[in-house]
């Protein structure tokens, strides 16, 4: 990664991205159409709702006949964290117009936010409407079309496998968790390290009794209030 | 599965909550500017929540139980933080990664 905020570097940046979305992708289309949804349909979720993990809870809950409302709220419950990622966002782009912040927005993801946050530290903490939306839109339009293809191979495949690509994604927030603790200069990297044991404590303890749909959410708040105890307890 | 017609509402429902989760905070942050305290919190906000990510994926939530370990995901975050701390690089880290765990597949 380096300092340019042009169409070619995010179209560097954004290559591991785009490798993760194309394993996922095909695992999603593999998974919708095992389900019994149509190459159609499988295709209209990863083109609307363009939500993830979301999208397998929200295939699940269709298999299991669950009520619409219940549907809806539990894939809001999942991307809730969206609001997080939004707020800490959109500071970057508020000389922007309203329309390209609804653009950026419309397709913000967990991957594009991680690489956004890694960029501000080469780019003396900037980001620009240029690079973003590329990010966004390669990553979009590689999940649509690793869904597409993942859906016609389901119509040869009928019990999907893994090949190592499931782990794609969380190797690259491992990644990204270390290129952030490593390059961030505002925060020490102690203090980071803690951060990221108490995290870990915060996941195993707390899925005992939360719900996987709030599991992130609930870590991630109480995460960060822990991260500002610290910094003040530390000076 | 149920209808067409209901997996059609399913979708338009689903999609709208999604996109207003996104959207609205660069909607209205627009026209308002965060306190310096809400600055600093959400400037843990990456750290936090790229950890959570990954953690919640070595673990197997039992609600009202612990949760069990899940070795295929725990033994391929091994090699891949490796990877990480040499190359500091996103895609070998990402490779690496998916052979990790194409073998730990194989051998478990």
């Amino acid at each position: 990664m380096h300092s340019h905020l042009t169409v070619r570097s995010a179209l560097q940046d954004v290559l591991p991205t785009v490798l993760g979305y194309i394993g996922i992708g095909i695992a999603f289309g593999l998974v919708s159409r095992a389900a019994g949804l149509s190459v159609l349909l499988t295709l209209m979720i990863s083109t609307f709702v363009y939500a993830g993990s979301a999208q397998f809870v929200l295939v699940t809950m269709l298999l299991n006949h669950s009520p619409l409302l219940s549907i809806i709220f539990s894939v809001f419950l999942v991307n809730a964290r969206m609001i997080l990622m939004g707020t800490t966002l959109s500071p970057y782009f508020k000389n922007d117009s309203n329309w390209k912040n609804i653009v950026l927005g419309t397709f913000l993801t967990d991957e594009s936010f991680a690489l956004g946050m890694n960029k501000l530290n080469y780019t003396q903490k900037t980001l620009n409407f240029t690079w973003f939306n590329t990010v966004n839109l390669a990553s979009y339009l590689t999940w649509v079309a690793g869904t597409g293809l993942g859906a016609l191979l389901g119509s040869f495949i009928t019990s999907p496998e893994q090949f190592g690509f499931g782990f794609a994604i969380t190797a690259m927030f491992i990644g990204l968790l270390y290129l952030q603790i490593i390059s961030d200069q505002s925060l020490t990297i102690s203090l980071q390290l803690i951060l990221v044991l108490f995290t870990l404590a915060l996941t195993y303890f707390g899925m005992i009794f939360i719900p996987a749909n709030l599991l992130i959410l609930v870590v991630t708040l109480l995460g960060c209030l822990l991260g500002v105890i610290l910094k003040h307890a530390h000076r | 599965m149920p209808t067409v017609n209901f997996i059609l509402w399913t979708i338009f429902g689903t999609g709208l909550v999604t996109w207003l989760s996104r959207v609205i905070p660069f909607v209205i942050l627009k026209k308002l500017t965060l306190s310096p305290a809400i600055i600093e919190f959400l400037s843990f906000v990456p750290v936090t929540i790229m950890a959570a990510l990954w953690f919640q994926q070595i673990f197997i939530p039992h609600l009202g139980h612990f949760p069990t370990i899940d070795y295929v995901n725990l033994w391929s975050s091994l090699p891949t933080v490796l990877a990480a701390i040499i190359s500091k690089n996103l895609l070998v880290i990402v490779v690496v990664g998916i052979v990790s765990a194409a073998i730990v597949n194989l051998l478990l």
